[in-house]
């Protein structure tokens, strides 16, 4: 129970931090709103009010000094330079790397923690002092007296007596709320009289355990605000039934009703004026000592202040809801669990292979007249596709939150590496699939910390060189025709070509006198064990670098290209397919077996004539194309299948590998173009040569789903033929 | 045992005798636990793996699953065999993942004790012991009681 509270608690830091350092990245984007610093402090407030509950102290420790800071500077006491900012931001990644070592039990940095402490606490000008945090620290802690430091509220404080009625529903005891600590909290304020009503208990063999059938009549006098006394409530609201009378008159109670209601029911749009006393009020309840002066409570707007009724507050999903209100107010939003949604994107697989089965079995009936319903058939397929791009959809993800991270990213190493970068987004509400956005965090790491690292220059450097000497990093993401790309360019020195084939052939991966083109020596770095750093740094030049990224995102279905100006930067290119279930594919036929190949590394298809094709030396052939020798890579061949009669593959599709290397696959036949769900080979079998999965098609068979790049690779002509340009060039 | 526990006979009966499918392979008769199979299929030409090993006969399409198919003849070291449509498919499931395996034909259900079962004696085969859990005799002729866990092999070792 707990866990997954607490799993739901990380949940929300997540949202909570992505909201942080978009308000941190709009805030360095020269966007000082005061709605922005707002929204952070919030945001940071929530965090360490959800830390507290789980007695998360290094988390608390540090959200409570990030938020003291940015209290002072919303209420304008600090203004945003730019050494701040730098700082906050640095903060915030502190604070993501605090979240998570709390969440995966990791350790911190304790030195760039305490650094960072220090920093932040000399721009908080009150003495500070030693907060004690303890879970639900309803009971223990003393309440914070509001009085003396509300400015425009009765200032001296007098003597009030509350009667409050408080009838708990069933859901606050389901999210371990506890009454008694709700009243140790109020008898710390003042002098409390407890009155349960038992009247609704049932007797004992009609009681249900799991209802709440209890209400308290509780009399309270005190010197505290009515919103002390009600924020002792602020953890249970909308979990229980209940009404604060005070003494004082009609319209002071309507006031801090609608106050109170519009705090938690209003809609995000008209919520802003509230959350003064809503932040103060949390603090409050979470029983903290006095930090720096709260912005006195101010009463809601009273035209927005419609008390709401109660059921309305019940049915607030949380406490939380009505703070969490951003500018342009967000859109609604359902949190479901992944596997239901994978669950649908399955069904719905079924579903387009059914269409496909149907299709072939309706072709197949001895009916002359089948137009009608290969019209219904048509329309059918139509749909299918709609709900599969519908169930798509909801696995689609802005990569914003990626981007942001790798803003995080580049901050760490510019500061390890001692130079200045900046990170440019650019498309960040490109949707990809979740897969693949939690696939692709470790490549784009790799490929930021080494532009960091080797591609931008030191900022010397740079102004030898007449640039700016804030080297920028342009991160895009863009959709593009069926894939999705994404773009790593920076403004630095470029690839030292002469330095990566000399590492290349110290470590022998390529001859001595090999010749090769720019691009060749580029894609050198893409080679397993290839490391230009000269000493191992802790940022990148472990050795393992580019080889990694190549395979993580060829383990995606993706591909990834390099291209390189001296003097200019470089640029890293991944082109990622748009969905990991269904993709476009060319139905073939090899060796009386049925193939699909991926439309995507098709760049043409031929029927080929004798005349067209070239032998070269002992076993090579070459295809012409107008003009163009191309090597032949014999599909049947590659994958070891032997054709049973002797017919030779009259048909090649034209496919261009990532190294831009073309090759014609020899195929005996083209059937179709159709999409194709695809299903996955792991625990099926192992890893096969030149096959990537598998799908199923119209007529209930499976079909292989090739991988062209691994077919070319096994196939003993191409290969053949590599080597050999390999050693006509070097001679 | 059952002094103690005191069941009827009848229950006795339920409690020590398993039921086992029996099935030829190569002429000679195997059997398999019932409760280690899912169902029995009539042969139907399979999707060749390119590079499989040659008891690997590929994958069939299992209401949208797609499961290997092992020649259980070339896996016991004896002849491939020649699939045709009066073969079966018995489908398992070995290590959670369900996985197909030919042979030629299913004889029956068989009600084996226990203590019928013989050891499988020293036989000259490394892999024949492995593969075999125990012998046991039914109307007079020898029936080999399958292991499965070792027939097949965890899925990430299948191909290496």
């Amino acid at each position: 129970m707990s866990g997954s509270i607490q799993d739901t608690f990380f949940e929300e830091c997540e949202e909570l931090l992505e909201a942080t350092d978009e308000g941190l990245t709009a805030i360095e984007g020269g966007d000082h709103d005061p709605e922005v610093v707002n929204a952070i402090f919030r945001a940071v407030h929530s965090i360490k009010g959800g830390a507290g509950a789980f007695g998360l102290d290094d988390l608390v420790a540090f959200a409570h000094r990030f938020e003291t800071v940015f209290d002072e500077v919303r209420s304008n006491r600090l203004e945003l330079d730019p050494k701040l900012v730098q700082l906050l931001l640095r903060s915030s990644d502190q604070l993501s790397a605090l979240v998570e070592a709390a969440r995966d039990g990791g350790q911190i940095d304790e030195a760039h923690n305490d650094t960072l402490l220090a920093a932040l606490d000399e721009y908080i000008p009150e003495e500070e002092e030693d907060l004690t945090f303890e879970p639900m620290g309803l009971g223990a802690a003393p309440m914070v007296d509001l009085g003396d430091i509300g400015g425009g509220e009765p200032a001296e404080p007098q003597e009030e007596t509350y009667r409050i009625r408080f009838q708990p529903l069933k859901e606050m005891y389901g999210t371990g709320n506890e009454p008694f600590f709700l009243f140790q909290a109020l008898k710390d304020m003042g002098e409390l009289t407890v009155k349960l009503d038992d009247n609704e208990l049932p007797g004992f063999d009609a009681m249900d355990t799991s209802e709440a059938y209890l209400a308290w009549d509780l009399v309270l006098v005190t010197k505290e605000l009515r919103s002390v006394v009600e924020a002792v409530f602020e953890f249970v609201e909308g979990l229980c039934e209940l009404s604060i009378e005070g003494d004082g008159d009609a319209e002071a109670e309507a006031n801090a009703l609608a106050n109170l209601d519009a705090m938690f029911s209003t809609p995000p749009a008209t919520a802003a004026a509230p959350t003064a006393p809503a932040a103060a009020a949390a603090d409050a309840a979470e029983g903290e000592a006095p930090s720096a002066p709260f912005e006195p409570p101010v009463p809601a707007p009273k035209p927005e202040a419609k008390p709401a009724p109660a059921e309305e507050k019940a049915s607030a999903p949380k406490a939380e809801s009505g703070k969490q209100e951003q500018r342009g107010g967000p859109k609604p939003t359902l949190r479901v669990e992944l596997e239901r949604v994978d669950r649908l994107i399955n069904a719905v697989g079924e579903l387009i292979i059914n269409h496909s089965m149907l299709a072939q079995q309706i072709a197949n009936l001895p009916v002359s007249d089948t137009r009608d319903v290969e019209t219904e058939l048509e329309g059918f397929k139509n749909l299918a596709r709609d709900i599969q791009e519908g169930v798509m959809a909801i696995r689609a993800q802005p990569v914003k939150p990626l981007f942001q991270r790798m803003a995080r990213i580049v901050r760490e190493a510019s500061s390890a590496t001692g130079k200045t970068c900046k990170l440019v987004n650019e498309g960040e509400n490109t949707e990809v699939d979740k897969t693949v956005i939690e696939r692709l965090s470790d490549p784009l790491t790799h490929i930021l910390r080494n532009a960091v690292d080797h591609g931008i220059e030191k900022p010397e450097d740079r102004t030898t060189a007449g640039k700016s000497n804030i080297g920028e990093i342009r991160l895009s993401a863009s959709h593009r025709s069926g894939s999705v790309c994404i773009e790593i360019k920076d403004d630095g020195a470029g690839v030292n070509r002469p330095r990566v084939k000399q590492i290349a052939i110290e470590k022998g991966l390529i001859p001595e006198n090999a010749e090769l083109t720019d691009a060749e020596i580029d894609n050198l770095l893409f080679a397993p064990g290839f490391s230009t750093a000269k000493e191992v740094s802790n940022l990148s030049g472990r050795g393992v670098g580019m080889d990694v990224v190549k395979n993580a995102v060829t383990g995606l279905g993706g591909r990834i290209n390099i291209s390189s100006t001296p003097g200019k930067g470089s640029t890293f290119t991944i082109i990622l397919p748009l969905t990991l279930a269904v993709m476009d594919g060319m139905v073939v036929s090899v060796a009386d077996q049925t193939m699909v190949v991926p439309i995507t590394s098709i760049v043409e298809t031929m029927r080929g004539s004798d005349d067209m094709i070239n032998s070269l030396g002992a076993d090579g052939t070459l295809l012409s194309i107008r003009g163009n020798f191309v090597p032949i890579c014999d599909v049947a061949g590659s994958l070891g299948l032997y054709r049973e009669s002797d017919q030779q593959a009259g048909v090649y599709l034209l496919v261009e590998t990532e190294t831009g290397q073309r090759c014609a696959l020899a195929v005996d036949d083209i059937h179709d173009q159709r999409q194709v769900v695809i299903k996955s080979l792991d625990g099926v079998c192992g890893e096969i040569a030149g096959v990537a999965a598998a799908t199923i098609l119209g007529d209930g068979k499976i079909a292989m789903i090739l991988d062209p790049e691994s077919i070319i690779a096994a196939s003993p002509t191409a290969a053949a033929f590599d080597t050999e340009r390999r050693m006509s060039n070097a001679s | 045992m059952q002094a103690e526990v005191k069941q009827t006979d009848q229950e006795v009966k339920h409690a020590e005798h398993s039921e086992f499918v029996s099935f030829t392979v190569a002429g000679q008769a195997f059997c398999l636990k019932i409760t280690q199979i899912r169902e029995i299929r009539r042969w139907s030409p399979v999707t060749i793996l390119p590079h499989a090993p040659a008891d690997v006969l590929g994958v069939m399409n299992l209401r949208g699953a797609v499961i290997p198919i092992y020649d259980l003849s070339a896996r016991f070291g004896l002849q491939q065999t020649e699939a045709s449509e009066r073969n079966v498919v018995i489908v398992v499931s070995v290590h959670g993942k369900p996985v197909g395996l030919l042979a030629e034909s299913v004889s029956e259900i068989i009600s084996i004790n226990p203590d019928d079962i013989q050891d499988t004696p020293p036989v000259d085969s490394r892999n024949t012991m492995e593969y075999i859990q125990g012998i046991i005799s039914h109307d007079d002729t020898m029936v080999r009681i399958i292991n499965l866990d070792a027939v097949i092999s965890a899925p990430e070792q299948v191909m290496l």
